[in-house]
């Protein structure tokens, strides 16, 4: 059983990134949706799958084979787990969000997707949920439709019945989204798409970061996340897909681990997953994930939502009463996660971010790949603090003092 | 890395010219145009100049971002106005160079108010940002003196 409070005081010694000062004060993380810092447990586990058992995986008869393949596979049934797959088969390890939505949009699209076929996606998406349909459509002449946004950046889902068409073969969509924070109603929407039998693709990079998922509540057919925005190494993410549609799909990447068989003219696929799996993969990156999973859990998902849902509360209350401020995303902390984008006066974001580097505190400012978000409230830019489990409030006093600064020098 | 403190940023000078920059508005009689971006933050301008006998007669810009690529373009083109393409090149690569860091460049008087930028090199993930202007600047030379010889 998880608790249902956390102690952020506690959860910050276990990240040595937290301990050090940046211009002479103690540092303020708030670029989590970037990627969040990294617990010791998820370094030890680098080091000691390096120092111990290092070898390559589904490979080796030896004995550091055996360990690393054990440990690797481990961590694709916790990565399972976590959102809920069917089986761990159903896992794709990937390089990250990224490469789990090129993965779909390249080996089922281009078999699935034809010329006059209609990819449905959101104005909000990441870049990274944008241009590989941008790509498909282009190589197979499809039309991309965008579902429009509201002035507090939420879906507009009346137009939905119009947008879903029996040429609509695939709508990708984010969970969260890392601009404004919106949570997304996927569900509804994946209902809908499927009524046209429609794929459903969800970016999950700043979903399954900060709540519990199930994939299967959700009613979706893909899932992509990485392991970097949740306390795991860079380099590593997962696809999560429904066994029966991976195993239709063609591979994605041809090399050594995938084959069955290999011939001079035909050769013959690995099953699910490793068919999608070609090359030596990031072997310490997917245990380091495992080891993350692990940390999360420990800690407890519930309590990390609950405390970041304070939180968020709190820097809604405080950055209201800043002089000069927007807020861009859905009003409500109800509708939003735990990151809020934001301009201040005429102050640009670099602008504000640089000042509140040198206060220690670290944001981002810039079109968080999100330009299409962006161009929606007409600005190319905006700051970003984004809040994860081993924030304070403390921290967000200190972003207050920062903006005060900005505005004192914006004056 | 400790950064240095903000008001060798921030000075008066670069925030006046943030908010009421100089020569911002469309040429209507343009020799070259050049638009330069920096996808990383989103900084933006096109510069437009008319050039007449090895003279730049006029030059206006249009952009958008951060208090120093504004500041430092609409301190630019106050200069570049009657400036011989000689010595427009002369104060690129002069001012390129103090952005480097380079303690002779900063001291030379030809870049005037230029001069109050020398603090962002100090700032290096802002250099880019002091020097999008003077980026467009070299890239409209070149345009131009190859147009000149074809």
């Amino acid at each position: 059983m998880t608790t249902a409070t956390l102690d952020p005081a506690t959860i910050r010694r276990e990240f040595p990134a937290l301990e050090q000062s940046i211009n002479g004060r103690p540092l303020v993380y708030l670029d989590n949706a970037a990627t969040s810092q990294k617990p010791r447990v998820v370094l030890d586990a680098l080091q000691a799958y390096y120092e111990n058992d290092n070898a390559n995986v589904h490979r080796g008869i030896h004995e550091l084979s055996r360990r690393a393949t054990v440990a690797y596979e481990e961590s694709r049934a916790k990565v399972a787990g976590w959102v809920g797959a069917a089986e761990p088969s159903e896992i794709v390890w990937t390089r990250g969000t990224t490469e789990a939505i090129n993965l779909v949009s390249t080996a089922w699209g281009l078999d699935n997707v034809g010329e006059g076929d209609e990819i449905l996606i959101s104005v909000l998406e990441h870049h990274s949920n944008i241009i590989p349909w941008q790509l498909l459509a282009r190589r197979t002449g499809a039309v991309i439709k965008y579902i429009e946004l509201d002035e507090q950046g939420r879906w507009i889902l009346d137009e939905l019945p119009r947008l879903l068409t029996d040429r609509t073969k695939v709508v990708a969509i984010s969970h969260v989204s890392n601009a404004l924070g919106t949570v997304n109603p996927v569900k509804r929407v994946a209902a809908a798409a499927h009524e046209v039998g429609a794929l459903v693709l969800v970016d999950g990079a700043q979903g399954a970061v900060h709540m519990k998922v199930d994939v299967q509540e959700l009613g979706v057919d893909c899932y992509a996340f990485s392991g970097h925005k949740m306390c795991g190494p860079t380099g590593i993410g997962a696809l999560w897909a429904r066994r029966d549609l991976l195993d239709s799909m063609e591979p994605y990447q041809g090399g050594g681990e995938m084959i069955h068989f290999v011939g001079r003219d035909e050769s013959s696929w690995a099953t699910v997953p490793h068919k999608f799996e070609a090359g030596t993969p990031n072997i310490a990156g997917a245990i380091g994930m495992g080891t993350a999973i692990d940390f999360l859990s420990g800690v407890g998902m519930d309590a990390i939502a609950k405390h970041e849902h304070e939180l968020l509360e709190y820097a809604l209350e405080r950055m209201n009463a800043v002089d000069g401020i927007r807020i861009y995303g859905p009003q409500s902390p109800d509708e939003h996660s735990a990151l809020i984008s934001f301009t201040l006066g005429d102050a640009h974001p670099h602008d504000i971010s640089t000042i509140l580097d040198s206060e220690g505190i670290a944001v981002r400012a810039g079109h968080h790949c999100a330009q299409l978000a962006m161009q929606h409230f007409g600005i190319s830019a905006t700051a970003r603090a984004s809040i994860y489990l081993y924030n304070t409030e403390s921290d967000i006093d200190r972003l207050i003092e920062g903006l005060e600064q900005v505005q004192g020098i914006f004056a | 890395m400790e950064t240095p403190p903000l008001s060798s940023l921030y000075q008066q000078l670069i925030l006046e010219h943030y908010r009421n920059p100089r020569n911002k508005a469309e040429l209507e009689e343009k020799s070259v145009e050049i638009h330069m971006a920096n996808p990383v933050c989103g900084d933006e301008v096109r510069l437009q100049l008319r050039i007449q006998d090895d003279q730049i007669e006029e030059a206006k810009f249009v952009g958008q971002g951060c208090s120093i690529s504004q500041a430092a373009i609409s301190m630019m083109t106050t200069l570049l106005q009657g400036c011989s393409l000689a010595d427009a090149k002369i104060l690129a690569e002069c001012f390129t160079k103090m952005m480097q860091g380079d303690p002779d460049a900063a001291k030379d008087k030809r870049l005037k108010d230029l001069r109050v930028l020398q603090g962002v090199s100090k700032f290096p993930v802002r250099i880019k940002c002091a020097l999008i202007g003077f980026d467009a600047l070299q890239e409209a030379l070149k345009t131009h003196a190859r147009e000149e010889t074809s």
